[in-house]
């Protein structure tokens, strides 16, 4: 449905995006994720027609629209601030587009009113946007956009200025229009939990380039590289040296008396030097050594209560540290306390081996 | 609708009533409208209703002669009224005058405005310094640079003779057209800077918004861009209407005697060979209404908000 290909931009000597490829599909909901400043916006910004490639080409259902303007491209945004008309009232506001299109006025009632009762506005009709909350001004954004029936809505982190609550509320309501609606949505967020519970795909970006694309599950426990797995979640980045292959498996160590075996990916990695990643949560600790693979010994070096979780830091005995998180114990349970021998199990299919950048 | 007199009051502040200190603080604002604008103001009303003898001197007698002139009426010898629309057909010069300097310097000014509020911050003071620029000299040496460049011999009838694109030099010195061009010129920066106010204020994200819904370029300045920034627009037309509608030294340096208006009548009968006062008080009278007029029309609250 949007296509970019080989797409970079510059800004003076300044290259905010540099060479990305992208496809993204008819009716899913796709996110780019990554920090601020990595290029998310303009990359949006390139779609709706506002920024124009410095190489490369951008295409909106097979149709090649680098240097269509933005009005002539059916894509809608919904921007970061609102950018709402303050000298029209809500009704006005949301049928600006169809107005613009010059469609009989009747229709254009209709069709507003049926885009106040989808996102849930009457009553606003004549109101003002300085009249209205963070929220409702979210929701004039949003049916002002949909009423156009565009291809493809971008969001530019549209959820970011409302608080905790209604953030959560407005991502299952999005969640819910987009399916009912079918349309393709690309969404821009900084929050790795708003793009997980909400995409069908996430591309993950990072200085300019796409550096992972894939569904939520993949991002999470997939990762590619040491800037994904530490951008979702937390995770522990580790070098490891390649010291043989048993059967589907390779043997790698990771410090002296730190041996585990991960599944041979395909294809196999080239050299023997290897970086890998394991979450917090998938180092599962035991007093009595387990009978399984992949264990080593260690010592609980700090320990930290966050409630539903509990934190700890952990040191083998050749120095290597690592973070393990687990689910907190009821008060009535053993936990593990500063200064207890610990025996770790990792799951093969837990540790995963990063593409070398 | 923002009025533009509202762009002067801050935009969220509940209207509060002045306490002490307010007062004393606004209390020389005060006294100096009262002995600059009330008292003389009162003054020329009064004088609008006296008469003169022969000699110019004022006579205290209530008459409404005077205002009968203005428009066009005047006792011929036999004491019966007469039409004579030499005074009105001024006010409808200057209103021309003034009109057209407005409009021109709207069209002028606005682009120049849109340029200076959209440029990038570090181009942006350069920009504004140079509209400034000419206020750092004096408005008469601006005056006489005109008259230099538009006289039969000046720079632009010089550089278009040499260039063989007239033979004989052009008249524009003493023309309807040369005081609309010193009026313009004067009163330009007038409409720019409220204008660029308007327009720095303006979201960026607002006009992108508009294009990104459909609306090409004249649409959405229609649409949007123009009603965000109607109050600048409506205070520069203020601040050029007014003054242009009273101006008469650019009238008399480069209009000569051939384009009186009514500046000029007015300031004939206080200091000139007319020495009317009365009558001149009158003329300033009219002036007033009008403006009060315009001003009102251009203030008052568009009933939508
Ligand atoms: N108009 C511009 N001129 C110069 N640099 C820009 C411009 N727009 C964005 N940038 C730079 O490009 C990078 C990416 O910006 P942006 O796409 O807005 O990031 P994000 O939306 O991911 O926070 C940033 O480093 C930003 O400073
Ligand atoms: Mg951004």
């Amino acid at each position: 449905m949007v296509e970019l290909r080989n797409v970079t931009k510059k800004f003076g000597n300044f290259h905010a995006i540099r060479g990305v490829d992208l496809n993204v599909r008819a009716g899913e909901f796709l996110t780019l994720l990554g920090p601020s400043g990595c290029g998310k916006t303009t990359l949006l910004r390139m779609i709706s027609g506002f920024d124009a490639p410095t190489e490369g080409s951008v295409w909106l259902g097979g149709e090649d629209v680098t240097h269509l303007p933005p009005y002539r491209r059916n894509v809608n945004q919904v921007f970061q601030s609102y950018a709402l008309f303050p000298h029209l009232t809500v009704e006005e506001n949301i049928g600006f587009g169809l107005r613009m299109q010059k469609l009989p006025r009747l229709e254009i009632a209709g069709r507003v009113q049926s885009a106040i009762a989808l996102v849930s506005l009457q009553g606003l009709e004549a109101r003002k946007p300085g009249q209205l909350s963070g929220g409702q001004r979210q929701r004039v954004a949003l049916a002002r956009a949909l009423i156009c029936q565009p291809k493809v809505l971008l969001l530019d982190e549209p959820l970011s200025a409302l608080d905790a609550k209604l953030r959560h509320q407005m991502q299952g309501e999005l969640k819910r229009l987009q399916k009912m609606l079918g349309i393709t949505f690309v969404f821009v967020t900084h929050d790795q939990e708003e793009a997980l519970t909400m995409s069908d795909r996430i591309a993950v970006v990072n200085q300019g380039r796409i550096e992972q694309l894939g569904d939520s599950a993949a991002i999470y426990h997939a990762p590619q590289t040491a800037f994904v797995a530490n951008f979702i979640g937390r995770a522990n980045i580790l070098e490891a040296n390649a010291v043989g292959v048993e059967g589907g498996f390779i043997r790698l160590r990771i410090a002296s008396g730190v041996e585990v075996l991960v599944p041979n990916p395909n294809p196999s990695p080239t050299t023997s030097r290897l970086v890998v990643s394991i979450r917090p949560e998938k180092i599962h600790l035991q007093s009595q050594r387990p009978t399984q693979e992949n264990v080593f010994e260690a010592v609980v070096e700090e320990e930290l209560f966050k409630g539903p979780t509990h934190q700890l830091e952990i040191k083998t005995a050749s120095g290597l540290s690592l973070s393990v998180m687990a689910a907190s114990q009821s008060i009535m349970q053993t936990a593990f306390h500063k200064g207890d021998r610990v025996w770790c199990a990792v799951h093969p299919n837990d540790i995963v081996i990063l593409r070398a950048d | 609708m923002q009025t533009p007199l509202a762009l002067l009051q801050p935009a969220h502040g509940a209207a509060r009533r002045p306490g002490f200190i307010g007062w004393l603080l606004i209390a020389p604002l005060i006294a100096w409208l009262v002995a600059f604008v009330v008292i003389p103001a009162l003054i020329l009303l009064v004088y609008s209703f006296c008469q003169r003898d022969e000699l110019g001197e004022l006579v205290f007698s209530f008459s409404l002669e005077n205002y009968w002139r203005v428009f066009g009426y005047v006792h011929d010898e036999s004491g019966a009224f007469a039409w004579d629309p030499t005074y009105l057909q001024i006010f409808g010069r200057s209103l021309g005058c003034a009109g057209l300097t407005t409009i021109l310097c709207v069209l002028i000014g606005y682009p120049v405005a849109w340029t200076l509020g959209r440029a990038p911050d570090s181009r942006r003071n350069l920009l504004l310094t140079l509209v400034m620029i000419p206020f750092w000299t004096s408005f008469l040496i601006r005056t006489y640079a005109w008259i230099i460049i538009l006289s039969e011999n000046g720079l632009l009838n010089g550089l278009l003779q040499y260039s063989r694109l007239i033979s004989e030099p052009f008249p524009m010195l003493y023309t309807p057209g040369a005081v609309i061009v010193g009026l313009v010129y004067s009163y330009l920066p007038f409409m720019i800077l409220p204008i660029y106010g308007s327009v720095e204020k303006l979201d960026n994200s607002i006009v992108e918004a508009a294009l990104d819904l459909g609306a090409g370029p004249l649409q959405a300045f229609l649409n949007v861009i123009l009603p965000l920034t109607r109050p600048g627009v409506l205070a520069g037309i203020l601040l050029v209407f007014i003054p242009a509608m009273g101006m008469f030294a650019i009238s008399d340096l480069m209009g000569g005697k051939r384009v009186p208006l009514i500046g000029n009548v007015i300031q004939d009968q206080f200091s000139g060979q007319a020495r009317d006062w009365p009558f001149g008080s009158a003329l300033g009278m009219s002036v007033v209404v009008l403006f009060s007029i315009a001003f009102w029309l251009g203030t008052r609250r568009q009933p939508e908000s």
